[in-house]
């Protein structure tokens, strides 16, 4: 667990980069697939845009398969499974030849990872699906897990609190990655709220099928971040993001909301 | 009355926008919240003594024919008679003809999820019997004449002042906002109960296969009372309730106490093997084990929920629930509310009725998390929701979704859509928060954030054709 590198003190402008378990060569051979979910690429490019920068700045080289367009998540939560499965056939063509699949937003990633082996139990596909469950990634996951970094360079000054997806953190575990990668942040500040793994309410086709349900559930996360005083908000999911803020919007109470990638792109 | 889908939209928009509810429950759950890490820390491990629970009740629910037999042969061994019954109708009467045929006139009951599963008490009181609920919170939600609102707690949405005026104008007691003071007067009423009851009415918590003995787990000393003044006893028992050994009681008392009430133990724990025994001083001259299946073994028959028979009912998934927060336990319209009603009553009462419920979630899985015995609850969720619609999919929502898989497998399509939607954006901005507005279920009371005029698909192509 010795850092092969250590970043100098004295050095604070400089992106340096605490390697763990990784030499240099190992690194830098890793062939990375973006993936960039259908309303992430239509609704938050930034984010896709981020996490490009992040992962080329550590030197890696960055691939994005073209042809994207949504993991089939909607239908597979509604009952359509066969539907789903057709969707999901598309990406699993897509990142056949993949060797890492890194994507940015918790919810598509658990699907990918953690459903796809359940849509595609006893149909045909099945194999396919697992083998890209143990290449698929979370960005913050494969950046503190995968590379062992947790120090990416990035500077971004104010006092933030951070929103935990429910997918990332209860299918895929992701509690301590991005506060890891938070805590080395410069001039950040991170102050948990009450109710940070309570969920937003958001759940995809719930949002719309109970609008009433699923807005009373924003509220409780949209006070419980007010409670902190936070300057902005930072979350690992977009989808979560389009929730609280299209709520805070709504009252009028809005605060700037960022993804994790756009918080370690920024110097 | 109206479909269960149509009533649980009516209470559950209601309850979501009633803050009242919302900050009485919060805090209601805010001391659980804190006794109950306080206790799982207690455990020398949790997550160890969760695999423990799940493979302890893995192996009760898969020789739930050989549990079964044990338990009843021990238990009857005692002089215990038991009913096997195979749905509520035959529970109902054979407890309905018992007090009929032993001149029983006036029951108590102690605290039992199966005896609300089973509508026992209509049924008796259609009898003519007079039966009183003994568990304070159970007698509260009696007087006032609704459901139990939590499986565990089931006056949690009442405040103390609430509860006072209630029993003022039931019992023309003098208001009081002092917890003691409302106990005793639900005790002395209780007290009269007890002496006055025939017939003692209980539910419960274990069913302990080695020994033929049922567990109770309680903290007001009304079970043991119940159980034990009146001439006969009877136990309304789940069939998944079983436990193999004695035992097993060891982890399962303090998980269920932690887990339900944030309490390293509750206050009373009984085990009742029999009636009275030859020699004894005390205790009912008759008891009765009420086993009821009710489409238990249904779910045995399904392999990927079997697990749901582990559930040992402390709750603790309602807790954690942030729709059971928002839209109170009365929303459900059913016995059992929260994560495990709304998957575990599609089975008890139907798929296309309750399949609502399951649609009811962000999928968001406290409640798997916070399981003690592992349910992977909010996976069941799911597939409910591919279950109801394999049985029977919703004509709209088919061509919807089949619209949905066209366009995603279509890369350009897709392109192109959303190029279109860009564009008709500006349309869409002068009928926003309107019901005209196609996003009007998200508008109505949320922004919709723009679509970006450059996607993140183009910028890579541009930066790609730069660089090539």
């Amino acid at each position: 667990m010795t850092p092969l590198i250590r970043r100098p003190k004295s050095i604070d402008t400089v992106p340096f980069v605490l390697f763990r378990s990784y030499d240099f060569r190992t690194l830098l051979s890793l062939k990375i697939s973006l993936f960039v979910p259908c309303f992430v690429d239509q609704l938050y490019p930034n984010v896709g845009i981020s996490m490009v920068h992040v992962l080329e700045r550590l030197g890696l080289e960055v691939d994005y398969p073209e042809g994207q367009t949504c993991c089939g998540q909607p239908a597979f939560n509604s009952g359509y499974w066969e539907e789903a499965r057709s969707v999901a056939a598309h990406s699993l063509d897509l990142f056949a030849d993949a060797e890492h699949v890194v994507g940015g937003s918790g919810s598509c990633v658990a699907m990918m990872k953690v459903f796809y082996p359940e849509l595609f139990h006893g149909q045909p596909g099945e194999e396919k699906a697992k083998n890209l469950s143990g290449r698929m990634w979370e960005f913050s996951d494969f950046l503190v897990t995968k590379l062992g970094v947790t120090d990416v360079g990035a500077r971004f000054p104010g006092r933030a609190t951070f929103h935990d997806g429910c997918h990332g953190l209860r299918e895929l575990g992701l509690k301590a990655a991005p506060r890891a990668l938070l805590g080395a942040v410069r001039d950040l500040e991170l102050v948990e709220m009450k109710e940070a793994e309570t969920c937003c309410g958001f759940g995809g086709t719930f949002a719309v099928k109970f609008p009433m349900i699923s807005t009373a559930m924003a509220d409780v996360k949209c006070a419980s971040i007010a409670e902190t005083g936070a300057d902005f908000l930072i979350s690992n999911d977009s989808s979560c993001m389009m929730q609280i803020r299209g709520r805070m919007d709504n009252q009028g109470t809005a605060i700037p909301c960022y993804h994790l990638a756009e918080v370690l792109a920024a110097q | 009355m109206s479909a269960p889908v149509v009533d649980f939209h009516k209470m559950s928009d209601r309850y979501s926008a009633d803050l009242r509810h919302r900050a009485l429950i919060q805090k209601a759950l805010g001391a659980y919240y804190v006794k109950r890490d306080e206790f799982k820390s207690r455990f020398q491990s949790w997550p160890e003594a969760r695999n423990v629970a799940a493979s302890i009740k893995y192996d009760a629910v898969n020789h739930l024919d050989d549990y079964l037999v044990e338990f009843v042969e021990k238990a009857e061994a005692r002089g215990t008679k038991v009913c096997w019954a195979p749905g509520a109708d035959e529970a109902r009467a054979y407890i309905v003809n018992l007090a009929r045929s032993r001149g029983v006139r006036s029951i108590i009951k102690s605290k039992t999820m199966t005896g609300e599963e089973i509508h026992l008490n209509e049924a008796l009181e259609a009898e003519g019997l007079e039966v009183v609920e003994s568990d304070l919170g159970e007698y509260i939600v009696q007087l006032r004449e609704e459901p139990p609102y939590h499986i565990v707690f089931p006056a949690m949405h009442l405040t103390r002042g609430e509860i006072s005026d209630l029993f003022h104008e039931k019992l023309g007691t003098a208001a009081t906002d002092s917890p003691e003071e409302l106990t005793m007067i639900a005790r002395d009423v209780m007290r009269r109960k007890y002496r006055e009851a025939d017939m003692g009415i209980s539910g419960a918590n274990f069913a302990v296969a080695e020994t033929g003995q049922i567990s109770i787990t309680e903290n007001e000393g009304n079970a043991r009372l119940t159980t034990s003044l009146p001439k006969i006893h009877v136990a309304i028992v789940g069939i998944e309730k079983v436990l193999p050994k004695l035992e097993d009681l060891a982890l399962f008392l303090p998980m269920l106490a932690t887990s339900g009430a944030g309490q390293p133990l509750t206050c009373y724990n009984s085990l009742i093997g029999g009636p009275r025994q030859p020699g004894e001083v005390d205790g009912p001259e008759e008891f009765h084990v009420v086993l009821l299946d009710n489409r238990r073994t249904q779910i045995l028959a399904d392999p990927e929920q079997r697990d749901t028979l582990s559930c040992i009912r402390c709750g603790a998934c309602l807790n954690v629930c942030p729709i059971f927060k928002n839209v109170g336990g009365h929303s459900y319209g059913t016995t059992y509310q929260g994560p495990i009603g709304s998957v575990i009553t599609p089975h008890l009462r139907g798929l296309q009725s309750w399949k609502h419920l399951s649609s009811a979630s962000s999928l968001c899985g406290a409640c798997t998390e916070t399981c003690p015995v592992k349910i992977n609850l909010h996976h069941h969720l799911l597939q409910n929701r591919r279950n109801a619609v394999q049985e029977k999919p919703t004509a709209w929502e088919q061509v919807l979704f089949r619209g949905f898989a066209f366009l995603m497998r279509r890369p350009t399509l897709f392109k192109l859509a959303a190029r279109f939607g860009f564009l008709a954006e500006p349309l869409r901005r002068a009928v926003d928060r309107t019901p005209l507005d196609p996003l009007f279920a998200w508008t109505q009371s949320r922004a919709f954030p723009p679509l970006a005029a450059e996607p993140f698909s183009a910028w890579w192509a541009k930066r790609r054709g730069k660089s090539a």
